[in-house]
């Protein structure tokens, strides 16, 4: 309870200096206090202001008629928000598993005493550096079956290899997965990297006394060690995920059709170009609540841990 | 007399151009091609005047990211002087109170009778001019490379069955026979023009009256039929593709035809492509009575500042000379939208989209393009968006399920 | 360290071969990574008719620079044709400010998070957590409002503002998992000798803090400078930053696409973070290493 130990300092202190330390009491408040405002404010107010106007029939700006819960009925009989929400959920799932396994398979690679490892780490890491409105042009390229890596393959010889999932409704999702493991992977790398770097040596040298095999110390020992780091970098996974906005706008702008729309550009579509601002608002209500719903759990443990520590 | 007049409104405007120098900021989305030299010209003229220009240009997406811009400005109650929308979306803005009140410059300038009143009803909200129309567009093209037509041994389509039976060989010559981008306003403006065939009244019913009857309708099902039926002739990197780079593949003989409206002829001159010769333009196929329109306008918004009040209005007047509407059309391939004007300068394609437009508007065939936004509300628009492209990328979906889809979208959008 | 016992047991054959191979797949990995910005790199390097009829992966028959002196100074954004200089500066103006700022913030609540704990101080942290989640489309209109209201409105302070609030969640996070690793018996022992609060800060804690910073500096360069959202939404004719004016680039063509002018401007405003990445790329991984990643 190390928490405990900091605050009951002033207290016990209190008695003897009491302006100086209620300055010092309050000190932390009013430097929490601007960050607090703007959050109130900018982040809480403007999620309520957006719930409210999900239950108004605003259309091309803000208004005030209120329509109970209709909008919610529409989004959910609206086909393409079906689609986004799938996708998402097939896009979300395997852009966190493929991350997960690529970053730490590169990681514990990378971590073997490599030659130039700063030079390859820089390679796996540099995409995190870029944005999509950057390299959308080569990925568009790269997927594209008539000049892309299909092309290349049948210049190569392989006459008979495709790859049209850019074009092809039912896989474009896998199009964006690509792209975005591309994008994340290094940076989840860096952090199985920075977490294995952190392992305890003396705790894998135990094991290797007693017989383990690198494999069996990589599995009983050095994983296990590093839930934390998958837990903070699920979270920030599931963050890009929901928050995938650029990468469909980028590389598909939801097409063909609207097979790779995602809740994002469903919710941006919707309130700035068709004029139908609650219905988007809506969407962006059920999007929070696909984040209260992977966040609470993550936060419940967090800070019930740290009691318990 | 007349000229006299001109060039003491002349002499007037450059003295008081002097004293009363404004700044007009213009969000865009003119960015492409023959666009970006066409506002270029506006642009030059009110430098002339004296006035400041602030180019607000945001591209991408046939005007999402500009619209979005524009209803930030807007509710942070700082909207730039000058925006291009059009159609509907005028009267929307209007509804709210933000434009600016045009009539003194109309006045002067004759805008009643200068323009065709298919044009002046989409510039005025509430009986008072609030935007000024720079061109007017014929959507209904479809623009050839005659050399893959000779190659292929095939001949302009003026049906859409004919369409396929020349597509056919076209393809079979080992060229794409439509040249297209799969986005959502492209696979729109195909749609739109085949079902334009159908007849105005039609057109007019399924997308103006948006009467459920007509949207599920056996014709309607034939229309989405032959729609489906051009997906076999793009190429398979059609996907997300722009309509200037699908252009650009009629203009390099890979592909035999484009459907797309007549901004696509500012490409072809940008290439250096000369009309009639290396490229040929016909109404788009069963279409050639009628003519969709999409009317470019720039609308005021409300400023402060006299000076710069002045500058708007300016502006306004600029769009509207003979001067600004013949070179903004001449590099966009619109027509102008003001009336009788010179035609000495266009081209043969412009000449033959001036005469549809006379004969079509007395004959109850001049229709607004749906794909563009001006026969109906962005959400009823976006409803048909979806269903449409949706259907053409669909491999399993039918023509029924896709009437059916599309109904039941209208109806949910209004 | 994990990996040293690996070494240093006697290499067997078998053992060198599978290094070569881990060699192998690290570098074929590596090669796939750099894929689409060695396309971007080549393309750029081509004339308009070699990228016709060349693929994407052929090398450029003589290397051609005009692409990019004429993305710099001469390709048209728009109708304004300056090339992307003039908008490096916009950018460097939003994210040089707004960066300090949001670092600055960070620290200090942080710290604060960590080491001045009150009541409500927890539940805060996990309310600025969830913030980070908000979809930034969400957010775009209400903060055109306030923006008005404070009279910043497509100004440079006003983006500044804007990646300042939605930026400092993200430090807090940073800083605060940071700190949550340092002894508190440090800050203990400091405030029973009478050290106040910023006392404290400036002796004790911000002196350790390099890791951190280096971090959150890295990350939030990248996430400001990359920005396109809040860039196209709130600036005005004259503050679009870099990542507007590229969008305008890309989508300005006279007579055909120029894909080598696209690519070229395309690296260039990728060059900063790039820069960064490369250069600072060591303190990154250093400083996830020194506590950021826990929690």
């Amino acid at each position: 309870m190390k928490t405990n130990a900091i605050n009951s300092a002033p207290n016990k202190a209190q008695a003897g200096r009491p302006a100086r330390l209620s300055l010092a009491d309050w000190m932390p408040k009013i430097v929490m206090a601007p960050t607090v405002i703007v959050t109130l404010v900018c982040m809480y107010g403007y999620m309520i202001w957006t719930a409210v106007l999900s239950m108004t029939n605003s259309r091309m700006l803000p208004s005030y008629d209120f329509v109970g819960l209709s909008q919610y009925e529409r989004l959910f009989n609206n086909d393409r928000w079906i689609v986004a929400l799938t996708n998402l959920g097939i896009f979300g799932g395997l852009f966190i598993l493929i991350c997960l396994l690529l970053g730490v398979i590169l990681a514990i690679f990378l971590d073997q005493k490599i030659r130039s490892e700063g030079a390859i780490r820089t390679i796996y890491l540099y995409p995190m550096a870029i944005s999509f409105i950057v390299t959308g042009t080569a990925w568009k390229w790269l997927l594209n079956p008539t000049n892309g890596f299909e092309k290349l393959m049948v210049d190569m010889g392989f006459t008979d290899f495709t790859f049209d999932w850019l074009v092809n409704p039912d896989k474009v999702v896998y199009c964006l997965v690509i792209a975005a493991v591309w994008q994340a992977s290094g940076f989840v790398m860096a952090l199985f990297l920075a977490g294995l770097r952190g392992v305890d040596g003396d705790l894998i040298k135990a094991a290797q006394l007693d017989g383990a095999n690198t494999f069996t110390t990589y599995r009983r020992i050095i994983l296990p060690s590093l839930k934390p780091v998958f837990f903070s970098a699920m979270v920030i996974l599931s963050h890009i995920a929901i928050k995938s906005f650029d990468l469909v706008a980028a590389l598909t702008n939801g097409g063909p059709g609207y097979s790779s729309d995602l809740p994002a550009n469903f919710m941006y579509a919707h309130t700035f170009t068709r004029s139908q601002i609650g219905l988007g608002s809506a969407s962006a209500m059920v999007m929070l609540g696909c984040v209260l719903a992977i966040l609470v759990p993550y936060l419940y443990s967090e800070l019930r841990g740290e009691r318990n520590a | 007399m007349k000229k006299l007049a001109l060039s003491l409104t002349a002499v007037a405007m450059s003295i008081s151009a002097t004293t009363h120098a404004g700044e007009v900021e213009v969000l865009h989305w003119w960015t492409s091609g023959g666009e970006a030299a066409s506002i270029n010209v506006l642009k030059g003229l009110m430098e002339e005047e004296g006035h400041t220009w602030k180019d607000f240009a945001v591209a991408g997406g046939a005007g999402e990211s500009a619209m979005t811009v524009l209803k930030s400005r807007a509710i942070s109650g700082n909207p730039p002087a000058s925006a291009q929308i059009k159609g509907p979306t005028i009267q929307e803005w209007g509804d709210l109170g933000f434009l600016s009140n045009l009539d003194a410059v109309a006045e002067k300038g004759d805008w009643d009778n200068v323009l065709p009143s298919v044009v002046s009803n989409t510039m005025k909200h509430d009986g008072h001019y609030v935007a000024a129309p720079v061109n007017v567009h014929r959507v209904n093209w479809l623009w050839a490379n005659p050399e893959v037509f000779r190659k292929s041994g095939a001949s302009i389509p003026s049906t859409w069955k004919q369409f396929i039976s020349e597509a056919d060989k076209i393809k079979a010559a080992g060229f794409t026979p439509l040249a297209h981008g799969g986005q959502a306003w492209q696979d729109a403006t195909l749609f739109e023009a085949i079902a334009l065939e159908k007849g105005a009244q039609f057109y007019h019913d399924s997308f103006i009256g948006l009467s459920d009857e007509t949207l599920r309708s056996a014709e309607m099902v034939d229309v989405f039929q032959t729609f489906k039926k051009m997906r076999d002739y793009v190429d398979t990197g059609f996907s997300g593709r722009d309509w200037n780079i699908a252009t650009s593949m009629v203009i390099n003989g890979d592909a035999a035809m484009q459907i797309m409206g007549d901004w696509a002829k500012g490409e072809f001159t940008a290439a250096g492509k000369k009309a009639g010769v290396d490229y040929v333009c016909y109404p788009a196929p069963g279409t050639s009575e009628m003519f969709t329109f999409n009317i470019d306008s720039l609308a005021m918004f409300s400023v402060k500042g006299e000076d710069n009040q002045k500058a708007q209005q300016d502006l306004a007047r600029l769009i509207l000379e003979p001067e600004f509407q013949e070179t903004f059309n001449l590099n966009k391939g619109s027509i102008p939208a003001r009336l009788n004007m010179s035609r000495e300068k266009f081209d043969s394609c412009a000449h033959s989209s001036m005469d549809s437009f006379l004969a079509s508007s007395s004959t109850g065939n001049l229709l607004p393009s749906m794909a563009h936004g001006m026969a109906a509300s962005s959400m009823v628009q976006g409803a048909i968006y979806d269903v449409v492209t949706n259907y053409f990328n669909d491999e399993s979906m039918t023509a029924e399920e896709a009437v059916d889809k599309l109904a039941r979208a209208v109806k949910a959008s209004m | 360290m994990p990996n040293t016992q690996a070494i240093q047991r006697k290499t067997t054959s078998v053992e060198k071969l599978l290094r070569v191979a881990l060699y192998l797949v690290l570098i074929s990995v590596a090669a796939i990574y750099l894929l689409p910005f060695v396309v971007m790199l080549i393309t750029s390097l081509k004339d308009v008719e070699e990228i016709r009829t060349g693929t994407l992966l052929s090398l450029p028959a003589s290397l051609h620079f005009d692409a990019w002196s004429k993305a710099w100074s001469s390709a048209c954004t728009g109708s304004t044709c300056e090339g992307i200089s003039p908008f490096f500066l916009n950018s460097f103006q939003i994210v040089v400010p707004a960066v300090i700022i949001s670092t600055i913030l960070g620290a200090i609540n942080g710290y604060v998070i960590s080491m001045w704990k009150f009541r409500g101080s927890d539940l805060f942290f996990a309310a600025l957590l969830i913030g980070c989640f908000i979809p930034f489309q969400v957010i775009l209109l209400p903060m055109a409002r306030t923006l008005g209201w404070l009279g910043i409105a497509n100004t440079t302070s006003g983006l500044v503002f804007v990646h300042v609030v939605y930026g400092v969640a993200f430090t807090t996070l940073f800083f605060r998992n940071f700190y949550q690793s340092v002894p508190s018996e440090l800050v203990k022992a400091a405030r029973l000798d009478g050290a106040g609060f910023f006392t404290i800060f400036y002796r004790i804690i911000l002196p350790i803090s390099t890791p951190i910073i280096v971090v959150t500096i890295i990350w939030q360069f990248t996430q400001i400078w990359n920005d396109f959202l809040f860039g196209v939404a709130f600036s005005g004719f004259d503050t679009q930053p870099v990542t507007v004016a590229l969008n305008n680039l890309v989508n300005t063509s006279f007579g055909g696409k120029e894909y080598n002018v696209d690519m070229a401007a395309a690296i260039m405003a990728a060059l900063p973070t790039l820069i960064v990445y490369v250069l600072a790329g060591k303190y990154f991984v250093r400083g996830l290493t020194a506590g950021a990643v826990k929690g």
